[in-house]
C-alpha cells in the first residue's frame, strides 16, 4: 500500500509520468511553452508572406509600366504576361495589412511572448487553462489557412482595404474580390476573434490567479502589466469587429440593410435601404484603434524588460510605466473618431475625437521619456536585443510625432488616406512592433530553444533593417504631403505626379533591401534552433524568474517548489546601504526570488 | 536624380555586403568567447554604430526636407493660408523635438555603451522629472488642440448666403459628375432609383427644380465665390479629395455629405506661378523621356483635379475630375453654354 501512497508526496511537477507522444509534445500541446513556440513559428511565417506581398506591391509603384516575370509567377493569372492585374494589387494591399496587423503583430507577437512569458515570469506551472490556450492556437492555425486559402478562389481574395469597408466589400458587382474571397476573409477574422478572445481570458485569469507568493501587482514585470492591459483591450474591442463582420455578413448574404443604402451598381437598383457606411466604420474603427495598441503595448512592454535589462538599471519610473499604459488603453478606446474625421461624421464629433486623440500624446511621450531616461548612465550591454529595443524607441518618437499631425482634425483633412498617413502608422505600429517582436525574439530565444541566436548576424540584421525601416518611410512622409493618395495601383495617370517617380524608386531600393535583411534573421532563427550555442541558464544576467528555470523545458517550469518572490524585477546595479559594492558583492543585478538582504535599503512599495 | 540614387544605394549596399563578409570572417577563426553575448568589443563597436547611424538618420532627414519639400502641393483656398500656417507650425514643433529626441536616444546609446568597469546608476524615479515631461506635452498639446479646433470649426461650418454656389459631386465607379442648380439657386431631388437612360444621376424628374440643373464632366468654378458642395454617391464609398483646396469629404451612398471652401486662385494664375512653372517643366522634361507615352500626352499642362482616394474598386487609380477655376465672366459664359436636364431629357 505504501507503492501507492508515494506518487501523492510528489509535487505537482512529477504528477505527469508517462512520456508524451510525438503529437503530443510538439503539434496539440497544451504547454505554454510549446504553444508560445507555434505561435511564433506561424506568426513568423505568415510575416514572410505578408512581408513578400509588399514587395510585390513596391515593385509594381517603383516601375509601373513595366512588366516582370515575378508577377506571372507568383500571381498566376492575375500576373498574366508580367503584367501586374489592378485588382490584385487591392487584394495584395488588403491582405498585407490584415496578415501584418492580426497575424503577425497580434498573434504572432502577443500570442508568442504572452504564452512564454505569463507564466514564466510570475511563477506559475502553466496557464490556467491549458486545453483554452491549445485551443487558441489552433483555431489560429485554422485561421492563417483560410486567409492564406482566399487567394486561391476564382475571382480573388478580399480586396476592398483591411478596413473592409461596405458597400465595396459587401457587393461582389463591385469588385470581384468582394465574392468568395470576401467571405472566406471573413469566416478567417471571425475565427481569428475566438482565438483572440480565448487567449486574452486566458492571460487575464492567469495574471490575476496564479502569481506565485510574494509577486504583488507592483512587483510585475513590465512585461506582464503589458501583456495584462492589452489582453483585456482585446476582451473589450475585438468583439466589437465580431459584431461588425457579422452584420456584414448579414447585409451580404441574408439581404438586411446594415450598412447599405440606395445603391445602383451595373444597371440596376438594389433593395438595400436605410442602412449606413458610416455605422460600419464606427464599429471597425472601435476595434480597429484600440488594436493599434493591442500591437504595440505587448511591443513596448518587451523592451521596458530588455532596456531595463541591458542598461543594468532599474526602468525608469515604473509606477509612470503602469500608468502610461493604462492610460493607453482607456483613451485607446475613446479615439476611433480620428479615422473618420472626413467621414460625414458629425463635426463636432471631429472635435472631441482631435482632443481625446491628442491626449493619448502625453502617456506615449511619458514613456519614450522614460525609455530614454533609463538608458542615460546605463552600462548598455549592446546585444541584438537591446538595438532592437532602442531601434523601436527611435522609430516610435519618429511615427508617433507625426500622430500629431493626423490626430489634429484640421490638419487630417488633406494628408487623410495618403502616404503621410502609411509612413505614419508603419514607423509608429509596424516598425516599432516588429523590432518588438524581433528584440523578443532575440532575448528569449535561449529561453525558447535553450540555445542562442548569433549576435553578429543579429548585428547585421539590425543595421540594415534600421537603414531600410527610415529610408522607406522617412521620405513617404513628402509624397504624402504632395497628395498622393494610398492604394493607387498606378500613378502615371496624373502627370502632377511624374516628378514624385524617383522617389517611389528609392523607397522601394530601400524596401528590397530591407527584406533581404531579413532573410539573415530567417538563417539565423533556423540554424540557431538546431546548431546554435547552448545556453546558459541566465545569459544576460536578468533578474525575472524565467531565468530561474531549468535551460531544459520541463512540464511545470520549476523542478522543484515555484520560487517565492521578494522583490520588485527591476534591482539591477542596486548598491548596498553603505554604497561599498552591489547588494550581492560582485553581481550587479538580484533576481526577484532572492530574500532583501541585511544591507540593503528597501525600496518604497 | 535616379541614377545618382541608385548608385549611392548600390554603393551602400556594396559596403554592407563587404562589412558582412568581413564580420563572417572575423566571426568564424577562434573566438574566444562564445557566448554569444556581447562582449566589452561588441559594446564598443555597436556603440560607435549608433553614433555613425546618427549620421544617417539626420542626413536622411536633412535630405528628405531639402530636396523633397518641394512637392507639398500649392493652396487655392480661402482657408489655405490658415490650414498651412497649423500645418508648418505643428511640423516645425514636431521636428524640432524629433531632432532632440532622437539625438538623446543615439548619443546616450553610444555615450553610455558597456565599458569594463563601469557601473550603471540605480536611478528608479524622479517625481519632478517625471511632472516635467508630462505637464510640457499638456500645455503644447492644448495650445495646439485649441488653434487646430478653430480652424475646423470654421473650415467645417460652412455658412450658406445668397452668394453661396451650391455644386453636387456624383461619384461613382469609376467617374465625377458636378451638378449645378441652374437659375432658380435650388438643385433638384435626386435618387438612384429615378436612374435611368440618360438620367443618370437620378434627378427626380417631376421635381421643377431639377429641370434648369446642368449636369457636367468638368468641375468650372467662379474664383473667389463660396462653393458648397454636396457629395452623393451612387455605388459604393468614394472620397472627394481636392489636394489644391485642403478640401476632402467622404461620398457615401445613402446620405448626402457636404465640404465647403472658396477657391481664391484662377487656374490661369496658378498656371503661371513661378512654383508651377518651374514644376511643369520638370515634369514635361520627365514626360519627354518617357517612351511609354504618345506624343501628344508628353506636353503637360497644369489643371487643378479633383481625385477619388477611397478604395472604390479596380479602376480607383484614376477616378479624376478636372477642376477649372476662373473668373466669373468666364464662368457664366461657360454656365450659359450648358445643357440643362429638361433640355437632356426632352431630347431623349
Amino acid at each position: 500500500m505504501s507503492v501507492a501512497a508515494q506518487p501523492l508526496a510528489n509535487d505537482h511537477a512529477h504528477e505527469d509520468h508517462h512520456e508524451p507522444t510525438f503529437i503530443e509534445k510538439y503539434i496539440f500541446s497544451t504547454d505554454h511553452k510549446m504553444i508560445a513556440k507555434q505561435y511564433l513559428i506561424s506568426g513568423l511565417i505568415m510575416g514572410a508572406i505578408g512581408i513578400a506581398m509588399s514587395m510585390l506591391m513596391r515593385l509594381q509603384l517603383a516601375w509601373p509600366n513595366e512588366t516582370f516575370w515575378i508577377y506571372e509567377v507568383l500571381l498566376g493569372k492575375f500576373g498574366q504576361g508580367g503584367v501586374m492585374d489592378p485588382s490584385i494589387y487591392l487584394a495584395l494591399s488588403t491582405i498585407h495589412g490584415t496578415i501584418m496587423i492580426f497575424y503577425v503583430l497580434t498573434a504572432g507577437l502577443s500570442g508568442t511572448f504572452s504564452n512564454l512569458l505569463i507564466p514564466l515570469q510570475i511563477g506559475a506551472r502553466d496557464m490556467a487553462s491549458g486545453f483554452m490556450n491549445m485551443l487558441s492556437f489552433w483555431l489560429f492555425f485554422i485561421s492563417c489557412i483560410v486567409i492564406v486559402a482566399s487567394f486561391f478562389v476564382e475571382a480573388g481574395p478580399a480586396s476592398s482595404g483591411w478596413t473592409v469597408y461596405p458597400p465595396l466589400s459587401a457587393l461582389p458587382q463591385a469588385i470581384g474580390g468582394s465574392g468568395l474571397g470576401m467571405t472566406l476573409w471573413l469566416v478567417a477574422i471571425t475565427i481569428f476573434v475566438a482565438s483572440s478572445l480565448l487567449g486574452s481570458l486566458n492571460y487575464i485569469v492567469t495574471v490575476l490567479n496564479l502569481r506565485t507568493q510574494g509577486m504583488t501587482m507592483t512587483r510585475l514585470p513590465l512585461t506582464i502589466w503589458a501583456f495584462f492591459v492589452t489582453a483585456i483591450i482585446g476582451t473589450v474591442s475585438f468583439p466589437v469587429l465580431l459584431a461588425a463582420g457579422l452584420l456584414l455578413l448579414m447585409d451580404r448574404s441574408f439581404g438586411t440593410s446594415f450598412f447599405l443604402s440606395d445603391i445602383y451598381i451595373q444597371g440596376e437598383v438594389l433593395s438595400y435601404q436605410g442602412g449606413s457606411p458610416v455605422l460600419y466604420e464606427h464599429l471597425f474603427w472601435f476595434l480597429g484603434h484600440p488594436e493599434v495598441y493591442i500591437v504595440l503595448l505587448p511591443a513596448l512592454g518587451i523592451t521596458s524588460e530588455i532596456i531595463a535589462t541591458n542598461s543594468r538599471k532599474p526602468i525608469f519610473g515604473y509606477r509612470a510605466m503602469i500608468a502610461s499604459i493604462l492610460a493607453i488603453a482607456f483613451l485607446s478606446t475613446v479615439v476611433w473618431g480620428h479615422h473618420m474625421f472626413v467621414s460625414g461624421m458629425n463635426p463636432f464629433l471631429g472635435s472631441v475625437f482631435t482632443f481625446t486623440t491628442l491626449l493619448i500624446a502625453i502617456p506615449s511621450g511619458v514613456k519614450a521619456f522614460n525609455y530614454i531616461t533609463t538608458l542615460w548612465k546605463g552600462n548598455l550591454q549592446l546585444n541584438p536585443g537591446m538595438l532592437f529595443s532602442i531601434g523601436l524607441v527611435s522609430t516610435f518618437v519618429t511615427g508617433g510625432l507625426t500622430g500629431i499631425i493626423l490626430g489634429d482634425s484640421t490638419l487630417d483633412i488633406n494628408v487623410h488616406d495618403t502616404y503621410f498617413v502609411i509612413a505614419h502608422f508603419h514607423l509608429v505600429m509596424g516598425i516599432s512592433a516588429l523590432y518588438g517582436l524581433f528584440a523578443g525574439v532575440y532575448h528569449w530565444f535561449p529561453k525558447m530553444f535553450g540555445r542562442m541566436m548569433n549576435k553578429n548576424l543579429g548585428y547585421i540584421h539590425f543595421w540594415i533593417t534600421a537603414i531600410g525601416a527610415y529610408g522607406i518611410f522617412f521620405p513617404m512622409h513628402f509624397i504624402g504631403m504632395a497628395g498622393l493618395p494610398r492604394r493607387y495601383y498606378k500613378f502615371t495617370e496624373f502627370p502632377y505626379f511624374d516628378d514624385l517617380a524617383d522617389t517611389n524608386i528609392l523607397i522601394s531600393v530601400f524596401a528590397f533591401i530591407t527584406a533581404a535583411a531579413q532573410l539573415f534573421f530567417v538563417y539565423n532563427f533556423i540554424h540557431s534552433i538546431f546548431y546554435g550555442k547552448k545556453a546558459e541558464q541566465n545569459p544576460w544576467k536578468s533578474t525575472t524568474l524565467e531565468w530561474t528555470t531549468p535551460v531544459k523545458h520541463i512540464h511545470g517550469n520549476w523542478p522543484g517548489e515555484i520560487p517565492k518572490v521578494y522583490r520588485w524585477s527591476y534591482d539591477y546595479s542596486k548598491r548596498n546601504k553603505d554604497d561599498s559594492d552591489y547588494i550581492i558583492a560582485g553581481q550587479d543585478f538580484v533576481p526577484q526570488n532572492v530574500p532583501i538582504q541585511e544591507n540593503e535599503e528597501e525600496m518604497n512599495e | 536624380m535616379t541614377v545618382l540614387l541608385i548608385i549611392l544605394v548600390a554603393a551602400l549596399l556594396g559596403i554592407t555586403i563587404w562589412q558582412i563578409s568581413k564580420i563572417f570572417k572575423l566571426s568564424q577563426p577562434v573566438e574566444s568567447d562564445d557566448t554569444q553575448v556581447a562582449t566589452n568589443e561588441d559594446n564598443q563597436k555597436q556603440g560607435k554604430i549608433f553614433l555613425a547611424f546618427t549620421v544617417f538618420l539626420y542626413g536622411l532627414m536633412i535630405y528628405s526636407f531639402w530636396s523633397l519639400s518641394k512637392f507639398y502641393a500649392p493652396g487655392a483656398s480661402e482657408h489655405t493660408e490658415d490650414y498651412d500656417r497649423l500645418f508648418f507650425i505643428s511640423l516645425g514643433l514636431i521636428m524640432f523635438v524629433q531632432v532632440i529626441i532622437q539625438f538623446l536616444i543615439h548619443w546616450f546609446a553610444y555615450k553610455y555603451r558597456g565599458k569594463k568597469g563601469q557601473k550603471a546608476l540605480f536611478y528608479a524615479d524622479n517625481d519632478k522629472l517625471e511632472f516635467i515631461w508630462t505637464i510640457i506635452p499638456v500645455i503644447t498639446l492644448a495650445a495646439l488642440i485649441i488653434y487646430g479646433l478653430f480652424s475646423w470649426s470654421e473650415i467645417m461650418n460652412v455658412e450658406e448666403t445668397d452668394d453661396t454656389l451650391v455644386v453636387e459631386i456624383y461619384a461613382y465607379q469609376f467617374d465625377w459628375r458636378a451638378r449645378y442648380s441652374g437659375e432658380d439657386g435650388t438643385l433638384g431631388e435626386a435618387n438612384v432609383r429615378f436612374i435611368e437612360g440618360v438620367n443618370q444621376l437620378g434627378l427626380n424628374e417631376s421635381d421643377p427644380y431639377a429641370q434648369d440643373d446642368i449636369i457636367t464632366s468638368e468641375l468650372h468654378l467662379p474664383v473667389n465665390r463660396p462653393v458648397l458642395f454636396k457629395f452623393r454617391s451612387q455605388d459604393v464609398l468614394h472620397s472627394a479629395y481636392f489636394p489644391f483646396f485642403r478640401s476632402q469629404m467622404n461620398v457615401v451612398p445613402g446620405m448626402v455629405t457636404q465640404f465647403g471652401f472658396t477657391p481664391t486662385t484662377t487656374s490661369k494664375e496658378i498656371r503661371n506661378s513661378d512654383y508651377m512653372v518651374e514644376k511643369v517643366k520638370n515634369i514635361n522634361e520627365i514626360r519627354k523621356n518617357n517612351d511609354n507615352l504618345d506624343d501628344d500626352e508628353k506636353q503637360y499642362e497644369f489643371e487643378y483635379y479633383l481625385l477619388c482616394n477611397k478604395i472604390c474598386g479596380v479602376s480607383h487609380y484614376n477616378m479624376q475630375m478636372k477642376i477649372v477655376v476662373e473668373t466669373e465672366e468666364e464662368y457664366e459664359k461657360w454656365i450659359s453654354e450648358q445643357q440643362t436636364f429638361g433640355e437632356l431629357t426632352a431630347q431623349n
